[in-house]
């Protein structure tokens, strides 16, 4: 295990991942061990000795802590800090469950070092209620029944929520291909378009 | 028609939209362990040995679990017990697990993966469905004798009016493919070691009792030994059963054997290799017509890839046979359906349970018939389609209910404006780089379970003491918002508000087993439960007031929170009432049953009444194709089912949406690759579902014909918007390229 984590400590996401097979043994030669490292999933990270700090902001909070290089932002807002609304879907940077505000910005959490957050200002689902009060695109999402099992639901309202930072009144083409990033397999896309239109109206 | 514009209303909405909604792999419980499945390189190989010395040693982990680690059966099923939870003698396809590692960490548990060995030898594989039907073919299952899962079969009307020559016989090979059902949220479970000796289950499951008895099953245990709890769910779409309770069954042996509780997550690349998925079907399909357009008989034999487990083979196959012929009147049918093993993923219930596949050939047969007959496709549907008191080809007289298939239709015709569309498609004739086509599909689909297998639900509603209501039921609430419209049934029927109703989450140890929430039964039998139980509680609280109204309990109405008598129209509110009965020692508790009506079948001739009761659409679509390299763009789609009674409209829409685009994905892009046995396109940068950017603008029309069978009024959508996207796409495809596909997904060559 120690040498998967030397070996991943230099590389970037893309590679860490590409450099992990699939998590199989066996194969046509019998007995055989295939020393492949695991695949690239969440988990907690214990050793200890390994590991540098990190500062950022998450939620309006200011969090300092250490973690081991490799971990991703989803691990770290999932696993350290219990923020569980954002959600592991494809952990490819596909699907867009995992969408958090970098700094303004939507991003796939599962797709970036926490690292690369370092110094940053991270806005997950749970920072957007003000107090008691919805944000203007969860009220929205409600209205418009933007949603059905609501999985990929947190991760469509932080990809609108960057939508929305950057055109704060977009058109209809604007809003499908910004939020073309996000798979909603319930396919709540009409209603997920008419919540952003309603929010943006707000 | 329902109020569209209505206000949507779904009691989840704030936990959804807030991440405060708490699913599986959300839990966390002191002292959990966390569990990893081991997969081979296998695809069918006779298991020698596995070592698991090497990776018990790893840092962190408490256990690593095989099949002499069960207590209970290392085989389970829901039909045939030939699935192995862990495998012990054999590989019979790639997905299958030899070990659970158990560890502190998920990382130390995916770290020690690599480290258990199998010695294994491999053994012929065989990939294909007809090929596994021949004697001399490798067996998967050496116990079973024959690779054959299940052979149904539909003899109707003179055998030799199938064989003889006719007007016109069209006949066509068809293939489909395996699909995937993409729920958002994969596979996982937590398991907890109660300290009274019950193993207490979460997961993202669509069926807890089923759930409970794979369980039960593995763990060698009683069913009150296990106490499955619903929490919410991201999605099942058919394929949360059998994988999912394999899962939550994994999760408990290991959290029973470490004595903690355990959290076992899949990866998307585990849920996608190991989860079974929509059947592959090879169709020959003939269908002789006679000049003036009557259709005179159906041959077909259809062939279901199973893959290596039974799952609900014989189930899928079932409901393919029963709707082998579309809606539509046809007097001589032979139909054989078989279901055959494979080394290949297998194969199980997935929304449409049988019925893509079948409408896909149908519905293009239909049309290729008509033009032959020199007809318009819809003119060709209205001669043949199945009417008010007319026989399906199983014999059963369409009664009871109202045979919407002609209504539904016009009122998709009318909203595309169809006829008018038509003319102007393109044919292969490109007007510059697009070609245009309109295609339509129709569909009927028995509801629920039918003779599949014992169809009842439980409801129990308990009022408080403040008048508040507790509502449960034996649905579990998928992400389709079954609990939303009971909540609102329950309102309506009793006439109170629907915020002082909640739906308290049920347990398998509290609620009598009610099946599985499949076959877009979960309104249609939960709400029948529901609305009895009101019924019962409404006696129960008319009674105690009768008196004081100075009338027959029969004659009291319950609307505005109130209880009123219908004829001196005095009244007493809800919250008195309930007090009252309080007073009296009166429970206002009721439990509520609604049993489906008969069915029946004929397993030698296929005949039988199938379903007590049918839902009718039609979905039409426009799009375009690209001459230069063969893209689809899908422009406009029209739907129209009638669903008896929306509950809940806007969630009907909802249901609409996505049944149709997955059915688009269905019919243009959605395909799981196997290669050799093994599952290539893992994960969604290679397996392809719809986005945002790919839907055209959609209509949905809801026709409300009241089904005087089920206690709600309402039938049931989920799965009816699924069946027939992939037929009118082809159906369009044909009239913009002038080529008939009979493969899906259509990929069109230039």
């Amino acid at each position: 295990m120690a040498k998967n984590k030397k070996n991943s400590r230099s590389m970037s996401r893309r590679d860490f991942m590409k450099g992990f097979g699939s998590g199989v043994v066996g194969g046509s030669i019998m007995l055989q061990t295939l020393h492949a490292a695991p695949p690239p999933t969440t988990g907690t990270f214990k050793d200890e000795s390994n590991r540098v700090e990190l500062t950022l902001k998450v939620n309006g909070k200011l969090v300092q802590t250490k973690i081991t290089p490799h971990t991703t932002l989803i691990e770290l807002i999932r696993d350290k800090l219990a923020l569980t609304g954002t959600k592991v879907v494809c952990n490819h940077g596909e699907c867009g469950a995992c969408t958090v505000l970098l700094d303004g910005r939507a991003v796939y959490s599962c797709h970036m070092l926490a690292l690369d957050a370092h110094g940053k200002e991270v806005i997950t689902v749970e920072g957007l209620m003000q107090g008691e009060e919805l944000h203007p695109l969860q009220e929205a999402f409600i209205e418009k029944d933007g949603m059905q099992c609501g999985f990929c639901t947190p991760g469509q309202i932080m990809a609108a929520q960057g939508l929305l930072n950057e055109h704060p009144h977009p058109n209809r083409e604007q809003i499908l291909k910004g939020m073309s990033g996000n798979i909603c397999r319930c396919s709540a896309y009409p209603k997920i378009a008419d919540s952003v239109v309603a929010a943006a109206k707000k | 028609m329902p109020d569209i514009k209505q206000k949507a209303w779904r009691n989840d909405a704030f936990a959804k939209v807030t991440g405060k909604a708490k699913f599986a792999d959300d839990l966390k419980f002191n002292g959990m362990l966390h569990a990893v499945p081991v997969y081979t390189d296998y695809v069918h190989a006779r298991i020698e040995g596995i070592d698991v010395e090497q990776a018990r040693n790893m840092e962190g982990v408490v256990a690593v679990l095989t099949a002499a680690d069960v207590p209970g059966q290392i085989r389970w099923g829901q039909i045939q017990q030939d699935y192995h939870m862990l495998c012990e003698d054999k590989i019979r396809y790639n997905g299958d697990v030899i070990a659970l590692i158990v560890a502190e960490s998920r990382e130390q548990a995916l770290a020690a993966m690599p480290h258990v060995t199998i010695k294994a030898r491999p053994l012929p594989k065989v990939l294909d469905a007809e090929q596994a039907m021949q004697p001399d073919a490798p067996l998967v299952h050496d116990d079973k004798g024959t690779n054959l899962v299940v052979h149904h079969k539909v003899r109707r009307g003179d055998p030799a009016e199938i064989d003889k020559k006719h007007d016109i016989t069209v006949e066509h090979r068809f293939e489909t493919q395996f699909v995937e059902h993409a729920y958002i949220e994969p596979e996982s479970a937590v398991c907890v070691p109660r300290g009274d000796g019950v193993m207490e289950v979460y997961g993202s499951m669509q069926h807890p009792f089923s759930t409970r008895r794979f369980v039960a099953a593995m763990m060698g245990v009683s069913l009150n030994e296990v106490e499955v709890i619903s929490i919410p769910m991201g999605g099942g779409f058919g394929g949360k059963d059998d994988t999912s309770a394999i899962v939550c069954a994994r999760a408990a042996l290991a959290a029973s054997i470490t004595g903690c509780p355990v959290k076992m997550t899949y990866d998307r690349e585990w849920s996608m290799r190991e989860s079974y998925k929509r059947h592959p079907y090879r169709v020959d399909y003939k269908m002789n017509v006679a000049k003036d357009g009557t259709i005179r008989a159906v041959k077909t034999r259809i062939v279901a890839d199973a893959g290596a487990y039974c799952s609900v083979t014989p189930w899928v196959t079932w409901r393919s046979t029963v709707q082998c012929c579309g809606p539509y009147s046809v007097p001589n049918v032979h139909c054989d359906v078989y279901g055959v093993h494979t080394n290949n993923v297998f194969t199980g219930a997935m929304r449409g349970f049988g019925s893509p596949q079948m409408n896909f050939v149908i519905e293009q047969m239909v049309e290729e018939a008509a033009e032959q007959c020199g007809m318009d496709g819809v003119a060709f549907r209205r001669k043949n389609m199945l009417r008010q008191g007319e026989e399906t080809i199983t014999g059963q007289k369409l009664d009871g209910h109202t045979v919407s298939l002609e209504q539904v239709m016009d009122e998709v015709i009318t909203a595309i404006d169809y006829h008018k569309k038509l003319k102007p498609c393109s044919r292969g004739k490109a007007n510059g780089d697009k070609l245009y086509g309109i295609g339509l599909a129709v569909s009927y689909r028995g509801m629920s379970l039918g003779a599949e297998g014992k169809d009842f639900c439980a409801a129990i509603i308990n009022v408080q003491f403040d008048g508040s209501i507790l509502l449960e039921s034996g649905i579990h609430e998928n992400g389709q918002g079954s609990e939303s419209a009971f909540i609102l049934l329950l309102a309506r029927e009793m006439g109170v508000n629907h915020d002082r109703i909640r739906y308290r989450r049920s347990s398998t140890s509290v609620i009598p087993d009610s099946g599985t929430t499949v076959a877009s039964r979960g309104t249609l039998m939960g709400g029948g439960a529901v609305v009895n139980a009101a019924r019962k509680l409404k006696s129960m609280m008319a009674e105690t007031v009768a008196a004081q109204l100075g009338c027959d309990a029969q004659h009291i109405v319950f609307d505005g929170e109130h209880l009123r008598a219908k004829d001196s129209g005095k009244s007493i509110s809800f919250d008195e009432t309930i007090r009252e009965m309080y007073q009296k020692q009166n429970f206002p508790h009721a439990f509520g049953v609604f049993k489906s009506p008969k069915v029946s079948w004929n397993e030698e001739t296929g005949q039988g009444k199938a379903y007590f009761t049918w839902v009718y659409g039609c979905q039409a679509v426009e799009l375009q194709v690209d001459a230069r390299n063969g893209r689809v763009k899908l422009l406009n789609a029209v739907a129209a089912h009638d669903v008896g009674r929306a509950v809940n409209p806007p969630m009907v829409l909802g249901q609409y949406y996505g049944g149709m685009a997955m059915g688009m994905g269905y019919g243009l892009k959605e395909a799981v690759q196997i290669n050799d046995g093994k599952i290539s396109n893992d994960n969604f940068n290679h397996y392809h579902i719809a986005r945002a950017t790919d839907m055209p603008d959609m209509k949905a029309i809801i026709i409300e014909n009241a089904d005087p069978l089920s206690p709600s009024r309402a039938k049931g959508i989920g799965e009816p918007t699924n069946e027939i996207m992939a037929p009118a796409i082809a159906n369009a495809v044909y009239n913009a390229t002038g080529v008939r596909y009979y493969t899906s997904p259509i990929t069109i060559e230039i």
